[in-house]
C-alpha cells in the first residue's frame, strides 16, 4: 500500500472515531452503574449493564407529555411541509410563470439568513397572534425553514423525471390528476422519503426555537425537556441524562433505518435511453 | 383511422415563430414524414398535433373532428417519443396496457390486446420485465407497442429510431414500414434523417424555418426539388451545387463549360448536378476533365470527389455543410457516383461524362427552382 493511501486511511479512521466516540460514550454511560460513571478510571463497556437510568429518566415529570408534544409537532410539520412542498415543486419544475427564477433563488437564498437573527422578530409576530407557548406556533415556525428546503429538494427530484413520461401518459389517455397519481407520485417515492427524513430529523432535533417559544413545561418538546434535566438537581445525574439522551435519539435512528433503503436507489432508471 | 388536416397552423414561442401558417393534409392510412434540420419546427408541429402544445392560430382536424382545443387524451392519437418515455416503475405488460387502463377498458380485453401486440412485436418473453432491464431495441419496440395496442386514429412518431445504433436502425426501419403496411394506420413521422424520410414516407414534407417547403412523394422530391434547400437536403450523397452562368446554349461553372440546351435565360443561376448524373465511358455524353481528389469505393459503386473552381454553395443552406470544410473551403467539392469497376485512381485526370439533360437550375437569390422549358419556349418565340 502506498504511504499516501495509508495517510488518507488514517485520517478517515480518525474522523470516524471523533464522530462516533460521543455517541458511544453516551450509550455506554447510560448503562453504567453510578459508581462507574464517577470513577476516575474510565470504563469503556459496562460488564454489568443496568437499566435503572432508563427507568429513572422516563419516570421524571413531563417525559411522556413532552414526547407526545414532540411527536405532534414533528408529524404535523413533516406532513404539511411535504404536501405543500410537493405541489409547489411541481409548479416550479413543470410550469412556466413570471418570476419563477426569482422565486426559486429566494426560496433557497432566504435559508442563508442566520436563524438566530429571526428569533426575536418571529417571537414578536407570534406573540401578536397569541401563538407563543402553543404547539401551533412552533409548527408554523418550523415550517418556515422546513418548507423552503423541501420545495427546493423536491424540485430537484422532479427535474430528474423526464417530462416525456407525463406527456406520454397524457397522450395515452390520462388526465392531469391521473398523471400525478399514476406517474409522478410513484416515481417521486424516493424523493419524498428523503425529504421527509430530513424534515423529521431537523424538527425532532430542533432546540432553540422550542426553548424560546415554549415556556410551559407541559407544552415543551423532548429536546427542551432534556435541557431542564441538566440543571434541576444540585449535582447532575449523568446516568439518567445519558439514558434520556439515548432515548431521544432512538426515534430518529429508527425512522432513518426504516426508510434508508428507499432513498438509496432511484426509480427512474430505464425510463429513457441510457 | 382517419385523415388529419392542418389549416394554417401557427405556433409562436415568445418572439419565435416555430410553426408558421402550415397547411397540410394527411390522407387516411397514409405514412407522411416530416423532415428538416433541427429547429425547423417539425417536432413542434407534431406536438401541436398531439395536443401537447396549444396552437397560436389555425385549426387541426382529425377524421371529421376539430381537435384544435381538445386535450391530448381526447384526440385518440398515440405518440412514440424519441426517448421512448417508458414508465420506469411499470413492467412491459403494464406499460403496454397503461393507455387501455386509463380508458377503462375491461381487464380481459386489455390482457388479450396486450398479448396480441406482444406477439406481434416479439415482446412476449419480456412482459414481466421493467424498462431498465431492456435493450435499446426492445425499449423501442415497447414504445411502439404502447401506441399500437390502443388502436388509435393516428400514430405520431417523433424520431423513434434516432437513439438506436446504425445497424438496428436499418432493421427497425424495415419493421416500421412492414407494420404500417399491416396495420394501415395514418402515421406522421418526424425525422431529421433524409434517408429515413425517403425510405419510409409515402409522402415527405420538407420543413424549414416553420414552413413546409414541399410535400411530395420521395421520387418526386428527388427528381423535382422545388427549392435549393430541398435539392441540397434530399439525396445521399448530396446534390452538387455551384454558381453557374448560362450563355446561349452553354453554361459555365468554375473552370468548365458544358452545353445546356434547357438552361434558363438568366445571367446567374445555381446549377445542381446529382452525383449519378456523371458517368465514365459513355461516348454519347459531353465530358469534363477533372482531377480526382478522393475516391470512396463502396464495392457496389464508387464516389469520386473533384474540385470545381467556384465557391461552394452549401453555405447557409445546410448545417452539415461544415463537414466539408477540410478539403478546401474556398472551392466547391463535387461528388460523382460511378461504377465501382470504373473508379479512377486518386490524382488521375479523367474525362467525366455529364448528362446535361438532368441538370437542375435554381434562382441564385431566392433559391426557387427554375424550369428551363418555359424559358426555352420563350426564346423560341423570340427568334
Amino acid at each position: 500500500m502506498k504511504p499516501r493511501q495509508l495517510g488518507w486511511d488514517a485520517l478517515g479512521i480518525a474522523v470516524f472515531v471523533v464522530m462516533v466516540f460521543p455517541v458511544f460514550w453516551m450509550i455506554s454511560t447510560a448503562f453504567k452503574p453510578n459508581d462507574l460513571i464517577v470513577s476516575l478510571t474510565p470504563t469503556w463497556i459496562p460488564l454489568h449493564p443496568t437499566f435503572d437510568h432508563f427507568t429513572d429518566a422516563i419516570h421524571r415529570p413531563y417525559f411522556w407529555t413532552d414526547v407526545k408534544n414532540s411527536l405532534i409537532i414533528v408529524c404535523v410539520t413533516v406532513a404539511l411541509s411535504i404536501a405543500l412542498a410537493f405541489l409547489a415543486a411541481i409548479a416550479l419544475a413543470r410550469f412556466g410563470f413570471a418570476g419563477r427564477k426569482l422565486f426559486v433563488v429566494l426560496v433557497i437564498g432566504i435559508q442563508m439568513l442566520p436563524q438566530a437573527g429571526l428569533i426575536i422578530p418571529l417571537y414578536v409576530v407570534l406573540a401578536r397572534y397569541h401563538q407563543v407557548n402553543t404547539l401551533t406556533g412552533v409548527i408554523v415556525t418550523y415550517m418556515t425553514f422546513v418548507l423552503p428546503f423541501s420545495v427546493w429538494t423536491l424540485r430537484g427530484f422532479l427535474l430528474g423525471i423526464p417530462k416525456e413520461l407525463e406527456e406520454a401518459a397524457m397522450v395515452d389517455g390520462s388526465t392531469r390528476v391521473g398523471v400525478f397519481l399514476k406517474i409522478l407520485l410513484p416515481l417521486m417515492g424516493p424523493g419524498l422519503v428523503a425529504t421527509s427524513v430530513f424534515a423529521f430529523i431537523t424538527t425532532w432535533n430542533e432546540y432553540i426555537f422550542a426553548r424560546i417559544l415554549l415556556n410551559d413545561q407541559s407544552k415543551q418538546t423532548v429536546t427542551v425537556w432534556l435541557s431542564y434535566f441538566y440543571s434541576t438537581n444540585r449535582h447532575t445525574d449523568w446516568g439518567a441524562l445519558m439514558a434520556a439522551s439515548t432515548l431521544t435519539a432512538v426515534p430518529v435512528v429508527v425512522f432513518f433505518l426504516l426508510v434508508q433503503r428507499r432513498i438509496a436507489f432511484g426509480l427512474t432508471s430505464g425510463a429513457v435511453r441510457g | 383511422m382517419a385523415g388529419i388536416t392542418l389549416d394554417r397552423v401557427t405556433k409562436v414561442f415568445g418572439a419565435v415563430k416555430a410553426v408558421d401558417g402550415v397547411s397540410l393534409e394527411v390522407g387516411d392510412g397514409e405514412f407522411l414524414v416530416l423532415v428538416g434540420p433541427s429547429g425547423c419546427g417539425k417536432s413542434t408541429l407534431l406536438r401541436l398535433l398531439a395536443g401537447l402544445e396549444d396552437v397560436t392560430g389555425g385549426t387541426i382536424t382529425i377524421g371529421d373532428r376539430d381537435v384544435t382545443d381538445l386535450a391530448p387524451r381526447s384526440r385518440d392519437i398515440a405518440m412514440v417519443f424519441q426517448s421512448y418515455a417508458l414508465y420506469p416503475h411499470m413492467t412491459v405488460r403494464q406499460n403496454l396496457g397503461y393507455g387501455l387502463r386509463a380508458r377503462k377498458t375491461p381487464k380481459n380485453e386489455i390482457a388479450r390486446r396486450v398479448g396480441e401486440v406482444a406477439e406481434l412485436l416479439g415482446l412476449a418473453d419480456l412482459l414481466d420485465r421493467r424498462p431498465a432491464h431492456l435493450s435499446g431495441g426492445q425499449r423501442q419496440r415497447v414504445a411502439m407497442g404502447r401506441a399500437i395496442v390502443r388502436q388509435p386514429q393516428a400514430f405520431l412518431l417523433d424520431e423513434p429510431l434516432s437513439n438506436l445504433d446504425a445497424k438496428l436502425r436499418v432493421g427497425m426501419r424495415a419493421s416500421l414500414a412492414q407494420l404500417h403496411q399491416r396495420l394501415g394506420v395514418t402515421t406522421v413521422y418526424v425525422t431529421h434523417d433524409q434517408t429515413e424520410a425517403m425510405t419510409l414516407g409515402q409522402r415527405v414534407a420538407v420543413m424549414r424555418d416553420g414552413h413546409i417547403l414541399q410535400c411530395d412523394s420521395p421520387s418526386e422530391l428527388y427528381a423535382h426539388p422545388n427549392d435549393l434547400f430541398i435539392a441540397a437536403f434530399i439525396g445521399s450523397p448530396a446534390m452538387n451545387l455551384v454558381e453557374a452562368f448560362p450563355d446561349g446554349d452553354t453554361i459555365r461553372f468554375g473552370q468548365f463549360t458544358l452545353p445546356a440546351p434547357r438552361a434558363p435565360r438568366q445571367e446567374r443561376v445555381v446549377l445542381g448536378i446529382r452525383p449519378e448524373t456523371f458517368g465514365i465511358g459513355n461516348p454519347a455524353l459531353p465530358t469534363i476533365d477533372v482531377r480526382v481528389e478522393v475516391v470512396e469505393d463502396l464495392g457496389s459503386e464508387a464516389h469520386v470527389f473533384f474540385h470545381v473552381d467556384a465557391p461552394p454553395i452549401t453555405a447557409e443552406v445546410l448545417e452539415s455543410a461544415s463537414e466539408e470544410v477540410l478539403l478546401g473551403a474556398d472551392r466547391a467539392l463535387f461528388t460523382a457516383r460511378v461504377d465501382a469497376g470504373a473508379a479512377p485512381a486518386v490524382g488521375a485526370t479523367v474525362a467525366l461524362g455529364v448528362d446535361v439533360e438532368r441538370f437542375h437550375y435554381f434562382d441564385a437569390d431566392s433559391g426557387a427552382r427554375l424550369t428551363g422549358e418555359p424559358m426555352a419556349a420563350l426564346a423560341g418565340a423570340q427568334s
